[in-house]
């Protein structure tokens, strides 16, 4: 028993650094499944004050910008307004509300890893819950992954683990939108199959085939795409409409048919099994 | 509590505020982050007692992690580097750095940026391979190493010279 002490004591910085190394690499590993880890992000109380602050100092020297984009998407949504059918009358019906949106401001960005996150200043205490969908005035952004009080960390776009339902703009041909993380401005989509006929240009926009995004979000353009003589689907780079390097406010999503959704499609799961 | 830990603990809490409010942002080339942290595993005292320069060192890592949300890869790369920095100091030092008179500020400059070239490629090394996690992209972490890298080592020697003690 003494030998076993003294064999203790006398490796000791080298038994506790095995186990720091062991500790951080089970954190790692076990966040490559789906959900992360629920400490160890920039969503708790400490980093969020942080960035808030940072955030108060230097908005003040986007604002200028930032006018710029919301004059911009005023026109685009006044154009949309005068130019709608005419209708005599407007349904207010709250029952026939399908999405609630909620403005937040991003407090920090990040897009030069293989598994970008960002965080923002609303929570749970808004209203925020996983699995929400968040968008900017030109496109999408990302999926929130986890909710604190006060602030929430979403899975951007550009992340390896990121998969997001999307199709080409006016057809009903979806496939999933990961990322490679070779550049932060094109994003790749896959599953389109070689049947589609596609150029350079189209417009991608997220599909009806998830209950987070309402559909026809804008995200890109297709800017090549190959197809393989052998291959049944295409690869396509899509260029982003968003510019992921300077982003300041955000719009969460939520769908207010999810849970029914999310039933009918459990419900489905059961019967199969 | 003298005068030294007080140091260590200021040190700690700014060099973790700027890598996350400034250096994480830098994005210089699109992807270039230098990881100025490391910095305070290169001004820790060498006679300390070294069970809790590895807990401190790896709190450090923890910290960044928890604001750049990369898990734990920053605790893993620092952790190991922090035990490995003596066979470290023995290698570019020579055997006199174990002596009682033996301090940072009086060897060469040169010896300090070997030094400090080793802190960087062993921590380097072992982050961005468990960022990256896949052999297959080993050309994407040999670039990524080697560019962050240099970044993190001309920053560092500029911190190095801004903040270091006179010699005497």
């Amino acid at each position: 028993m003494q030998r076993i002490i003294d064999f203790i004591l006398r490796y000791r910085t080298f038994i506790l650094f095995l186990f720091l190394l062991f500790l951080s690499l089970i954190l790692t590993v076990r966040s490559h499944s789906y959900h992360r880890s629920k400490f160890f992000n920039s969503a708790n109380w400490i980093s969020g004050v942080v960035y808030n602050s940072r955030d108060n100092i230097t908005s003040y020297f986007k604002l200028k910008e930032e006018n710029t984009f919301l004059l911009e998407e005023n026109n685009r949504l006044r154009h949309l307004l005068f130019n709608r059918p005419f209708t005599d009358s407007v349904a207010i019906d709250s029952s026939e509300v399908g999405y609630e949106i909620l403005p937040a401001r991003i407090i920090k960005n990040s897009y030069a890893q293989s598994e970008n996150y960002l965080t923002i200043n609303k929570g749970y205490s808004h209203g925020i819950s996983q699995d929400m969908g968040v968008i900017t005035s030109t496109g999408i952004l990302g999926i929130v992954e986890h909710s604190t009080k006060n602030y929430s960390a979403i899975q951007s776009v550009l992340n390896t683990k990121s998969n997001i339902n999307a199709k080409i703009q006016n057809t009903n041909h979806f496939g999933s939108l990961t990322w490679n993380t070779d550049r932060y401005d094109v994003v790749q989509l896959e599953d389109i199959p070689r049947l589609v006929t596609l150029t350079v240009g189209d417009t991608i926009v997220t599909g009806a085939m998830s209950s987070i995004f309402p559909e026809g979000v804008p995200i890109g353009v297709v800017m090549d795409f190959k197809l393989e003589t052998s291959a049944s689907f295409y690869t396509i780079n899509v260029g982003l409409f968003n510019d992921m390097t300077n982003l300041s406010t955000a719009y969460v999503i939520t769908n207010l048919s999810k849970t029914e959704i999310e039933e009918l499609e459990s419900n489905i799961a059961d019967e199969q099994e | 509590m003298n005068r030294n830990n007080i140091y260590i603990g200021i040190r700690f809490i700014l060099l973790i505020l700027a890598q996350v409010l400034i250096f994480n942002d830098l994005n210089f080339y699109g992807f270039i982050n230098p990881m100025v942290y490391i910095m305070f595993l290169f001004w820790y005292p060498i006679k300390e007692n070294r069970v809790i320069f590895l807990l401190l060192s790896f709190l450090l890592g923890l910290i960044i992690d928890m604001f750049s949300d990369t898990t734990a890869i920053h605790a893993a790369a620092t952790v190991s580097i922090a035990y490995f920095r003596a066979p470290m100091m023995r290698f570019v030092f020579g055997i006199n750095y174990e002596f009682q008179s033996f301090r940072l500020e009086q060897t060469s400059m040169v010896q300090q940026l070997t030094f400090l070239t080793l802190l960087i490629l062993a921590h380097h090394t072992i982050f961005f391979t468990l960022e990256i996690f896949s052999f297959a992209h080993s050309g994407l972490i040999l670039k990524k190493l080697m560019l962050t890298g240099l970044g993190t080592l001309v920053l560092c020697f500029l911190l190095r010279a801004l903040f270091s003690r006179e010699k005497q």
